[in-house]
């Protein structure tokens, strides 16, 4: 049986005595898209977070690619082919957008493939290649989450863990942030998205996994999910 | 006239001087939120250094390298040994360790060099004058006039330029995000260090050279208003630490020479309360950091 590209064993996070993930279990196949949905403060982000080493993990294990990564320091990650895109998107504002892209292409050596890695972000996002040298906090929240994605790629990772894409965004630009993540997955990268949008994300995802008061409270294939009608009202409180 | 244009070219030089002291706060602040008033007793590194280089023959010009060398290695060890335990922890501590680490430095000073005011050899060059339209300049002013802004181009040239130059600047708006880029906590943290080393060395070099003598509590007043200048320009901010240096700069300077006499006496008072005034129509400083809300990892 192959091993699956990150596998989360009874991860556990915890804010002071506040439990935000409760020793939860998953994994992600390579070439795969996976959901990790529930409501605000289920723990999605945490997990997120705990995995990219940017919080503190209290207990379990975090495996990526054969190689134990729990507790890694953040700026490790890249190096081994995994990268997020934080929640809120976070782009250096005080940058141009191609020093933005030049830093998340920091850690690598091989001037060839920092050139395919620019053709590649500016192929996928060419209004990113258009406004190259205008500072990052000028450009819409749209422009933003694509040049955030467009950094997270820059190092050419196996695996985008993506922190609520959508948020924020019109569904306009939401469609188009989905249809990315498909096209990023035909070209390869394996895809962990945490998402309030639940039929979007169910709509694009292989699997999903539903977190509820730090807890998985269920999974499942995406489309039997999207098919359940008492998911929305059970864990994603109604809307 | 003429005093007044004479007075601006002091103005700019001790301005200048104070600018480069603010900017090392700056640019340490902005990346780890700590308040380093331990950046005086790196000037005073290279001041001690600068006094036994005159003791030992060695030439003024190895002796202005080496001094550099001093303060730059000292501010990147201050940071391994004092300063890394307490990365993670809150202002207040960091704050508090610095005191600490000032109060270390001083007393080993006393002990091991001298209570007293040492004289530093310098080069008669440098208490010469030379006139420039009219103008008598002293050397010293012009060479801390032209250090500054050769500083401030090479420090500009490499945070605009350099991939770690950019990369600072990005740790500075985004701590935890620039880790997830692959850039490396500790590089970027000592990275800070050594240009504030760095630029502490240059203005204790320029301090020195106006008076010629070196003591245990060198640096603490001409850090007093580097800090001063810091928050007069915005706190984290780099351009707002060089604007801040020099309105300092300008302010004292102009004070002295322009206030009357029976005044003289109120000098500082006056000039913090100008300082006051700025920072009520703007509180965020003059030219605010870009990211104050950013979190600090």
């Amino acid at each position: 049986m192959v091993q699956p590209l990150l596998q989360v064993r009874s991860l556990d996070v915890r804010y002071g005595a506040v439990q935000a993930v409760d020793g939860i279990n998953f994994e992600v196949e390579q070439g795969e898209i996976i959901a990790l949905l529930g409501a605000n403060g289920a723990g999605k982000s945490s997990t997120l977070n705990a995995i990219a080493g940017l919080v503190p993990t209290f207990g379990g294990e975090v495996q990526f690619d054969g190689q134990n990564i729990t507790n890694l320091r953040p700026e490790m990650l890249p190096g081994l082919g995994i990268t997020l895109s934080p929640e809120g998107r976070r782009v250096f504002g005080t940058l141009s957008v191609a020093e933005n892209l030049q830093m998340g292409a920091f850690g690598m050596k091989d001037p060839h493939e920092i050139a395919a890695a620019w053709d590649r972000v500016y192929t996928l996002f060419p209004i990113l290649a258009e406004r190259r040298d205008q500072f990052a906090g000028t450009l819409s929240g749209g422009q933003q989450q694509m040049l955030a994605v467009g950094r997270a790629l820059m190092s050419n990772p196996k695996m985008l863990l993506l922190d609520e894409p959508s948020l924020g965004l019109a569904p306009k630009i939401i469609e188009q942030i989905f249809e990315l993540i498909t096209t990023l997955n035909q070209q390869g990268v394996t895809i962990l998205v945490v998402e309030q949008n639940v039929s979007m994300a169910l709509e694009v995802a292989n699997r999903a996994y539903v977190l509820a008061n730090g807890r998985i409270a269920t999974s499942g294939a995406a489309k039997d999910l999207a098919a359940s009608t008492n998911l929305q009202n059970a864990y994603l409180g109604g809307a | 006239m003429e005093l007044f244009l004479q007075q601006t070219v002091n103005a700019f030089a001790l301005g200048g001087t104070y600018a480069l002291l603010a900017l090392g706060l700056a640019v340490v602040f902005s990346i780890m939120g700590l308040i380093n008033f331990a950046h005086g007793e790196l000037m005073t590194i290279a001041g001690y250094v600068l006094m036994y280089c005159g003791l030992a023959g060695i030439s003024f010009v190895f002796a202005v390298p080496l001094a550099l060398l001093a303060s730059t290695f000292a501010a990147v060890l201050m940071e391994r040994v004092a300063f890394r335990p307490v990365r993670n922890s809150s202002g207040a501590t960091m704050l508090v360790t610095s005191f600490a680490v000032a109060m270390i430095l001083q007393v080993l000073f006393q002990n091991l060099i001298s209570v007293r005011s040492q004289p530093v050899l310098l080069p008669e060059a440098l208490s010469g004058s030379i006139m420039i339209g009219g103008l008598v300049i002293g050397v010293n002013k012009l060479v801390a006039i032209i250090s500054t802004v050769i500083m401030l181009i090479f420090l500009d040239r490499f945070l605009s330029k350099q991939k770690y130059g950019i990369a600072m600047r990005a740790a500075a708006e985004d701590f935890a995000v620039a880790r997830l880029m692959g850039i490396r906590a500790n590089t970027v943290i000592a990275g800070a260090f050594a240009i504030s080393g760095l630029l502490a060395g240059v203005a204790a070099i320029l301090w020195v050279s106006q008076r010629a003598s070196v003591d245990p509590l060198m640096g603490f007043t001409p850090v007093l208003k580097a800090f001063i200048a810091a928050i007069l320009g915005g706190l984290g901010s780099l351009r707002g630490a060089v604007a801040g240096g020099f309105l300092l700069g300008f302010i004292e300077i102009y004070l002295a020479a322009f206030l009357p006499p029976a005044l003289q006496e109120f000098r500082d008072p006056i000039g913090l309360g100008l300082v006051v005034l700025v920072l009520l129509m703007r509180p965020n400083g003059l030219l605010p950091a870009a990211s104050l809300k950013a979190e600090k990892v």
